[in-house]
């Protein structure tokens, strides 16, 4: 009973937190507090739930778990929900980011709290629902429908230019997707089902992977972003509220990278092995170049959001590489990333929240007046760097060694976007955190509140913690990305053995 | 020619036209006679009897051709009147809280939009070229009219005349293309044009006939090329009368159509294949580009409504039952939408009238946080955003195309939703990102039943009406085949 329905329950119980507040009376702020009270709880209990959920979840096992199938609507859209080693625990970094959202907005936020918690609560529902539904129609439906929430986020709650953001962020996305959805119809047509356990094991012919390949790949190069679809990300980090950064950066980029591990490479391989050089390629010029961009940013959000870009470039060069360590280092390196460039916009946040500017220039020397938050953003920003000891190095090592096994070149490209990685992050802190408080308006700044501590201090803690220790996460995904691996070889080193024999009895 | 009814058991197939008949002439009767005010009492009969004839239409379906095989009563057309009965009702039902400064409270507004349905059921059910010429002539001499029937309002006049003197050419060129259809076929009757077409024997002249006969239905669903009439004609109309034009005669103008192309023109469905692919990539691209300069509500709508056609001609061009699946679910969710939009329209009044540009919405969500919300899972309904059930409408008639390979016009389509996305989103942009300016009266009850029920059915369709839904649509359009 458990079993077939806790799933159901996770995702789609933020809904009836936020019909709760739906139901509060009263539009005065004296209501708003038993907003942000309902809110926090139903997140609370769905974080409980999920590390329910991953404490049944049995590692050893490469199949879906918790599967619930059965036909809904007619024209091949089933009711399916299963999670397997890859999606777990994306599922339980969405549910632990969601509570430290609501935390993190409880003071910044003090105008339209209603609507700005139903939204959370209703995006909560849809990326959970994203990453644990065993459908392709509905992970369409879940994916597209987190643009709705996000969208009015930006809009509502954003910065100065925050109508442009909230469409420059549809429009990409939006755009890039309806490509998905002609290739879901066209696999419906072709498979016969929507079923993604099935779907993994259905042949698609070459000719008919690589344009299921490309469109798939237009919808998550732009939500990654990969370089160059990225131009929307920027302009979205920095306009959204804190908040909105945080899940934008941390769940929803977490998409792409989901989507390249979940379709395109189980599904397209003979495609994805022709597209890794491509692939490759983008990433190298993502790392390599956004980090460049980073080093000249101005602006501490956007410095963020283009450090974000290059370490996703890190992600699809795993992905591709096509082995072990690739796809273990891009999937921690996935949820690494959630909880560093969380913890990072967070940080960011805390500072906006007090002198409401973004610009780099305006801060320095806050060691001095907030010993706390400095030591806070010292260990993020190392975190991001891939310090070893921080959950951030085991991602980038493991995908640079995977990269150096199958091509040297990309490689020593990444090697060196680790590099730059280090000089924006460090001068970023040189620039924020030390050197002489000479700033009049700095001089009365306050350190981290509890509350603000409440926000951060557990996700130092786990960023420490897997760094030392990511046994608990390897564990989980191992043997999926075991199966997915050897399925993927078995799959090209096929093609490239009958390569050879048909070139052989070519010869003859 | 022997008649087909020996009884009057072989009647009940036409049961609710004739119901609905009667009722008409029965409801002028009450009109002319009744003493005192009485558009509000006949209105509400007229959404009794639209109701009861639906009742009756559901309870008791039977299927039979009548009428030596003019009239045909099968699962397709109770489907289709269904969603007749509902939207004619509903446009009834929107226009009540405003019909004085509408210009509505004349007891023949009632009467009208009951004729106008009759002659839906009967283009609907139409299995001749003549009972279909009926039907659709009934339907638009009393939407001629409806149209014009505030007749202080010279823009309403004018919105009437035009929609009659274009309305006329469409019936024109409808007729001149039945003429020859009958021309070189020999047959008026629809099901036996499609036997005579199975022989082999066609010639250009029957083809120039199906353009004409397609060109004056275009006209009805305003398809483009032929759209020019609707935005002057959605502007210059009373809004509940606007409620009405955009929502049940469309349904019935794409259900002659359908029958009309997959009964009759089946064995050349390439050629008018040709057609409707045509009509379905003009609708959809220049619908989602013309809007974008609109700044008036219902000229916006006017240009959704076509862009919509096109996207349900999107199902139809596949020309398979999938094809029919999806324009039957497409157009019973763009009736729900429809009609919920123009509920919300008519619940903006301010002191001196209704909300009419875009700019009045501006900070909708602060004042009317309801009609807001409302609006907002409309526009995106209508965009086609998951989990939203104007996503499973373009889903399967974009499904039916993709399975009949027409991948060209799957991706012009989606990429004209995707540029219809920036106006829709403009209205929400405006409702809950701007400060408001406007302040606006209280909702009328029935209005906000009307909102809060067609965004409920919006919001839950993948768990409450989807299934159903679905499986009725498939079996009315397994009828056609």
């Amino acid at each position: 009973m458990i079993e077939t329905s806790i799933l159901t329950a996770i995702t789609f119980l933020p809904l009836i937190g936020a019909l709760a507040i739906v139901t509060v009376p009263g539009d005065s702020a004296r209501f708003d507090a038993t907003m942000r009270w309902i809110a926090l709880v139903t997140t609370l209990t769905v974080f409980a739930a999920t590390l329910v959920l991953w404490a049944m979840f049995d590692p050893a096992d490469p199949d879906f778990q918790f599967v619930v199938n059965f036909e809904w609507l007619p024209g091949g859209i089933g009711y399916r929900m299963g999670v397997d080693g890859i999606s777990i625990l994306l599922v339980v970094l969405t549910a632990l980011l969601l509570p430290i959202c609501v935390v993190a907005s409880w003071q910044s936020i003090t105008v339209r709290v209603r609507e700005y918690m139903i939204a959370f609560l209703i995006l909560e529902t849809l990326m959970i629902g994203a990453f644990a539904t065993l459908d392709l129609a509905l992970f369409f439906v879940f994916f597209e429908g987190s643009l709705i929430p996000m969208f009015l986020i930006i809009g509502i709650w954003g910065g100065k230019r925050r109508v442009q953001a909230s469409y420059k962020f549809f429009f990409y996305t939006f755009t890039g997707s309806v490509f998905m959805l002609i290739a879901i119809m066209a696999i419906y047509w072709q498979a016969g089902t929507l079923d993604i356990a099935k779907l993994l094991t259905f042949e698609f012919t070459p000719e008919a992977q690589f344009w299921l390949w490309l469109a798939f790949f237009a919808s998550f190069a732009v939500k990654l972003p990969m370089w160059p679809f990225h131009r929307w990300l920027p302009e979205a980090h920095v306009e959204a509220p804190t908040a909105g950064s945080v899940i934008l950066a941390a769940v929803l980029l977490k998409f792409g990278g989901y989507g390249f591990l979940r379709f395109s490479l189980p599904m397209f391989p003979d495609a994805s092995a022709l597209f890794t050089n491509f692939v490759f390629a983008l990433s190298v010029v993502a790392i390599i170049a956004t980090s460049l961009v980073a080093l000249v940013q101005e602006d501490m959000k956007k410095l963020i959001a283009y450090s974000s870009v290059a370490h996703m470039g890190f992600v699809t060069m795993g992905i591709f590489s096509g082995t072990k360590q690739g796809v273990d280092g891009a999937l921690f390196q996935m949820l690494s990333h959630g909880l560093v460039s969380g913890a990072l916009f967070l940080s960011v946040g805390v500072i906006y929240d007090r002198m409401h500017t973004r610009e780099i220039s305006a801060y320095g020397g806050l060691a001095d007046r907030m010993p706390r938050y400095a030591t806070a953003f010292v260990i993020f920003s190392l975190a991001n760097i891939g310090l070893p000891g921080t959950s951030g190095f085991i991602g980038e090592f493991l995908t640079l060694i995977a990269a150096f096994s199958v091509n040297t070149w990309v490689a020593a490209g990444a090697a060196l976007g680790v590099i730059l990685s280090a000089a924006y992050a460090l001068w970023l802190v040189w620039r924020l955190v030390f050197g002489a408080l000479d700033k009049d308006n700095l001089k009365s700044i306050l350190d981290l509140s509890r509350r603000e501590m409440a926000v951060l201090v557990p996700l130092i803690v786990l960023i420490i913690f897997f760094g030392f220790y990511p046994a608990p996460i390897l564990d989980a995904i191992g043997p999926a990305v075991d199966a997915l691996v050897h399925d993927y070889a078995g799959t090209i080193g096929l093609a490239a053995e009958m390569a050879v024999d048909s070139a052989a009895t070519a010869v003859h | 020619m022997t008649s087909d009814l020996m009884s009057l058991d072989a009647l009940l197939p036409v049961l609710p036209e004739i119901a609905l008949a009667l009722g008409a002439l029965a409801l002028l009767m009450a009109g002319v006679f009744l003493k005192g005010e009485t558009h509000a009492s006949v209105s509400g009969i007229a959404i009794g009897l639209l109701v009861a004839v639906g009742v009756l239409a559901l309870l008791y379906p039977i299927d039979g051709v009548l009428f030596n095989g003019v009239f045909v009563a099968d699962g397709f057309g109770r489907y289709m009147k269904t969603l007749i009965l509902i939207g004619s009702a509903l446009a009834l039902v929107l226009s009540l809280s405003s019909a004085g400064e509408n210009g509505l409270a004349k007891f023949e507004y009632s009467v009208l939009v009951v004729l106008a349905t009759l002659g839906m059921m009967i283009m609907v059910s139409a299995n001749d070229l003549m009972s279909l010429y009926i039907g659709l002539e009934l339907q638009s001499l009393a939407l001629y009219v409806v149209a014009a029937i505030k007749r202080e309002s010279t823009r309403a006049s004018e919105a009437g005349l035009k929609y009659f003197v274009l309305g006329a050419l469409s019936s024109g060129m409808l007729l001149y293309g039945a003429s020859l259809i009958y021309g070189f076929t020999g047959q008026t009757q629809i099901d036996e044009i499609a036997k005579v077409l199975s022989l082999g024997d066609r010639s250009l002249g029957l083809t120039v006939g199906l353009v004409f006969l397609l060109a004056g239905l275009a006209f009805k669903i305003s398809a483009v090329p032929f759209h020019m009439w609707t935005p002057d004609v959605y502007e210059g109309a009373p809004t509940p009368v606007t409620a009405f034009f955009a929502s049940a005669p469309k349904v019935a103008a794409m259900a002659l159509l359908i029958r009309v192309v997959m009964d009759s023109f089946e064995p050349i469905a390439l050629q008018w294949q040709q057609i409707v692919i045509f009509l379905s990539v003009a609708s959809m691209v220049l619908a989602a580009f013309a809007a974008i300069g609109q700044k008036n509500l219902k000229r916006l709508i006017a240009y959704s409504s076509i862009g919509h056609v096109g996207f349900a001609l999107v199902g139809l061009s596949a020309g398979s039952q999938g094809g029919v699946d999806g324009v039957a679910i497409y157009m019973a969710i763009y009736l729900t939408m429809t009609l919920a939009l123009f509920a919300c329209l008519l619940a903006l009044r301010t002191e001196d009238g209704f909300a009419e540009q875009i700019s009045d919405l501006s900070g909708l969500a602060q004042t009317k946080p309801f009609i807001a919300a409302t609006m907002a899972i409309l526009m995106f309904s209508l965009i086609g955003v998951p989990p939203l059930a104007g996503f499973f409408a373009k889903w399967y008639v974009f499904l039916a195309a993709v399975e009949a390979e027409l991948f060209v016009l799957a991706v012009i389509g989606v990429l004209a939703s995707a540029v219809s996305a920036f106006y829709y989103l403009r209205i929400v942009k405006v409702m809950y990102f701007d400060e408001p300016v406007l302040q606006f009266a209280a909702a009328p009850a029935e209005l906000r039943v009307v909102m809060g029920a067609g965004a409920f059915l919006l919001v839950t369709y993948f768990f409450t009406v989807g299934a159903p839904l679905g499986a009725w649509a498939h079996n009315a359009a397994g009828s056609l085949f």
